[in-house]
């Protein structure tokens, strides 16, 4: 197997721990945490609330980005131990060291607060994330980001995730004492060919400038304008176009930035969130598929630090389109089918038809967008049937960010169980020329158009028996004498092995459409009527079980359970 | 018999007394100010849709009789400065409890329950009131919000 494991492996670091309160709660932390480039750097006052679990509010700080601390919404009171003359901590009567609250200098009466995200804690500091004195620096903070802002949120596609709703619920007031006219800034602005930006909205955070600055490399968003009239920009002549832009409407915490896409498409509450994996690419970002009454409306990136930290590309989060397409396969078909078939008579005709095929004569090619589980099923009857078999590889351009040349999003997956041949694709010319020489005369194809990757229509024509899957017509299909109508991923669960090995599981979104079934389900249904050896699947009802079998017969799966991948993933056995 | 005659005395009085049953339908009720009858939308004082679609009212209607369909990326032709709008507006008449939570969660005073207490069709799809119905029955709402005016 020519497939190696290349994802990095965090190198263990010494860690000295100080002690802090926090809330009245002593906890410690380590003197040093990683920053949002994973370098070690003094603990933060927010890093310290957020491993004890208390949230702080915030709307720049942001794990992946380089702090700024210009928000001020993450402010907070705190205290640091009194030291004497003599170097030494001054004690209370009762023992405990002093602790002095942060004051104004010239005015000991008032709070001063620091900001959370870029305050590193020192020892014996005390952290006050709920007291009187925070809360009112907190309000205080909210209510001048709110002072211009328009009342739009029955317009705004973020209404419902926003941050700003949420503190206003927390930390706002349900009146303005703002009486002077609101300042008015461009709305609508096209910001490039995938981005709208309403500037009344932004509250200045400069997580969207710095996300492309630093994450992406293209240094194309400023704030042009001062004071009040601060406004986001791109460079003149510049739109804002790199194939990660998106990733700003996800992290805009208001909603200054938001999708063309998804712009009024459909309120965020109305939403149905299943986890799942970008099939675009070899890279298997990790995503929530966002739908309502079986239609996909948005994928988003899913944290996942091993695969895609927060981000995706652009191009993955768009290619949904085709799910929602009205003219897919959705009933069985194909030439020897006559009149209204259920799936069983369909599945015993085709085992009947190849209980005569003659070894040596079959030949399955199964797309590497298939799942792990189909594409076990699919080598178990290429053994049963001698079939020589393959997968069609797909490359194109990729970037040293997240995309990958390798678009099947499953390549390793076919690698490891053995369905695609080494190198993938080698074996379609064989099969090509099985074909011409009459010696393969039946076919079994899934989810690939094969007149597009040299076995024209011509070569499929000679074949006794064609039996085809797929989710979308094309020439292949019409050429079908059995054709059986697939479920695009989202429609069914699974699990892919990405470029690094890491085997990912993703849960099912939508519905199937009409009469389409997950291939794995009528896979396993073939196999079994093959009775159990040399199967063994028997009646595997779901994919539980599927693939925990799996990785008991593949030995690149070896040890790995369904339920053990969880939803982060886990490396497979990839090394030969 | 005196029990005859006292119940014959009483209904004697009901004879001559005051009328409280109504010739329904012929006659109609005249329904108080704050009735809560089916809901329409209404438009402002300048022709303009005031719902913008935040879809509240769907997400807050018990019987889920309210679905609507938002304009989309494309939005809505002909609409002017408006941003926002619905591409199409229904309520089920025979879902609708006459509840009042729409009127209550509008954000744009756009829906508004009505007077009609009373409406009857010759099928289920009837009772279904699209956009255009709903606002030429719930007419101009006459207040001096105009969101749109000035944008
Ligand atoms: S950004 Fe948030 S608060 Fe502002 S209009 Fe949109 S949803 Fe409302
Ligand atoms: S557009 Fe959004 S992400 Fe960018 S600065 Fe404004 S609020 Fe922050
Ligand atoms: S009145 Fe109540 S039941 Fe009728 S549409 Fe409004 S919210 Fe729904
Ligand atoms: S009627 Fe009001 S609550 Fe309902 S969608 Fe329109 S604006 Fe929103
Ligand atoms: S999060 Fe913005 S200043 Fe700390």
């Amino acid at each position: 197997m020519s497939v190696t494991n290349t994802e990095n492996k965090p190198a263990p670091s010494p860690v000295e721990m100080i002690k802090v309160k926090v809330d009245g709660r002593e906890i410690e932390v380590p003197k040093m945490m990683p920053d949002w480039q994973g370098k070690l750097q003094p603990t933060t006052m927010l890093q310290a609330c957020n491993s004890v679990g208390i949230d702080v509010p915030h709307y720049c700080y942001h794990p992946k980005l380089p702090v700024v601390g210009n928000c001020r919404m993450c402010i907070m009171e705190f205290g640091t131990p009194v030291i004497g003359p003599d170097r030494k901590p001054v004690l209370n009567t009762d023992g405990t060291p002093k602790i002095a609250r942060s004051v104004l200098p010239y005015e000991p009466s008032t709070p001063r607060g620091a900001i959370a995200c870029a305050t590193p804690v020192s020892p014996g500091m005390e952290i006050y994330p709920n007291s009187p004195a925070t809360k009112q620096m907190r309000e205080s903070v909210l209510e001048s980001l709110l002072i211009n802002h328009p009342l739009d949120c029955p317009i705004c596609d973020q209404a419902g995730e926003c941050k700003l709703q949420e503190y206003a619920l927390e930390y706002g007031k349900s009146t303005s004492r703002f009486a002077e006219t609101k300042v008015h800034k461009p709305k609508q602005v096209d910001l490039g060919p995938r981005i709208v930006l309403d500037n009344e909205r932004c509250v200045l955070c400069t997580r969207c400038i710095r996300f492309t600055k630093d994450i992406i490399g293209d240094d194309v968003l400023g704030i042009t304008h001062r004071g009040g009239h601060n406004t986001i920009a791109t460079f003149p002549g510049t739109p804002f176009d790199n194939n990660y832009t998106l990733n700003t409407v996800d992290i805009c915490p208001v909603g200054a930035l938001t999708s063309k896409d998804f712009r009024f498409q459909m309120r965020v509450w109305f939403l149905k969130e299943a986890k799942s994996i970008c099939a675009s690419c070899a890279t298997g970002c990790n995503i929530v598929v966002g739908s309502r009454e079986n239609k996909v409306l948005r994928y988003e990136p899913r944290e996942n630090e091993a695969v895609n930290s927060y981000w995706m590309c652009d191009s993955g989060r768009l290619n949904y389109k085709w799910i929602n397409r009205e003219d897919r396969i959705t009933r069985l078909g194909g030439s020897r089918l006559k009149g209204e078939t259920a799936w069983s008579s369909v599945l015993s005709d085709i085992v009947g038809v190849l209980s005569k095929a003659a070894s040596g004569s079959v030949a399955i090619v199964a797309s590497a967008r298939q799942t792990n589980e189909e594409l076990f099923l699919l080598k178990k009857l290429a053994v049963k049937y001698g079939a020589i078999t393959d997968s069609v590889p797909r490359s194109d351009k990729g970037d040293a960010i997240l995309l990958s040349t390798d678009r099947n999003p499953n390549s390793t997956g076919a690698t490891l169980i053995g369905i695609a041949a080494a190198p993938m694709g080698s074996n379609l010319p064989k099969i090509a020329e099985g074909i011409r020489v009459g010696q393969i005369k039946t076919m079994v194809v899934f989810g690939e158009d094969l007149t597009q990757h040299g076995i024209g229509s011509d070569l499929l024509g000679k074949l006794e028996t064609l039996i085809v899957s797929d989710i979308l017509r094309n020439q292949t299909t019409a050429l079908a004498h059995y054709l059986l109508p697939g479920c695009a991923h989202v429609e069914k669960r699974g699990s892919f092995v990405n470029v690094k090995g890491r085997v990912q599981r993703f849960t099912q979104a939508i519905d199937s459409k009409g009469n389409s079934r997950p291939e794995w389900e009528f896979l396993s249904e073939w196999v079994s009527l093959l009775g159990a050896p040399p199967c063994g699947v028997g009646v595997v009802a779901n994919i539980e079980s599927l693939f925990n079998q799996m990785a008991q017969e593949t030995p690149g799966f070896a040890g790995l359970t369904w339920a053990q991948i969880g939803d982060a993933g886990m490396i497979a056995q990839v090394h030969s | 018999m005196p029990a005859f005659i006292n119940g014959f005395k009483i209904t004697i009085r009901h004879f001559f007394s005051k009328r409280v049953t109504m010739q329904y339908p012929e006659e109609k009720w005249t329904v108080p100010e704050g009735y809560r009858g089916a809901p329409y939308l209404v438009k402002d004082t300048e022709n303009r849709v005031k719902c913008v679609s935040c879809q509240l009212c769907e997400f807050v209607c018990p019987p889920k009789a309210i679905r609507i369909t938002p304009p989309g990326p494309e939005g809505l032709p002909g609409v002017g400065n408006v941003e926002k709008g619905p591409k199409e507006f229904e309520i089920d008449m025979l879902r609708c409890i006459f509840c009042g939570f729409c009127q209550e969660v509008c954000p744009e005073e756009a829906i508004f329950l009505m007077k009609t207490y009373s409406l009857n069709g010759q099928s289920r799809k009837e009772m279904v009131f699209n956009k255009e119905k709903l606002l030429a029955l719930g007419g101009v709402h006459q207040d001096k919000i105009m969101k749109w005016k000035n944008k």
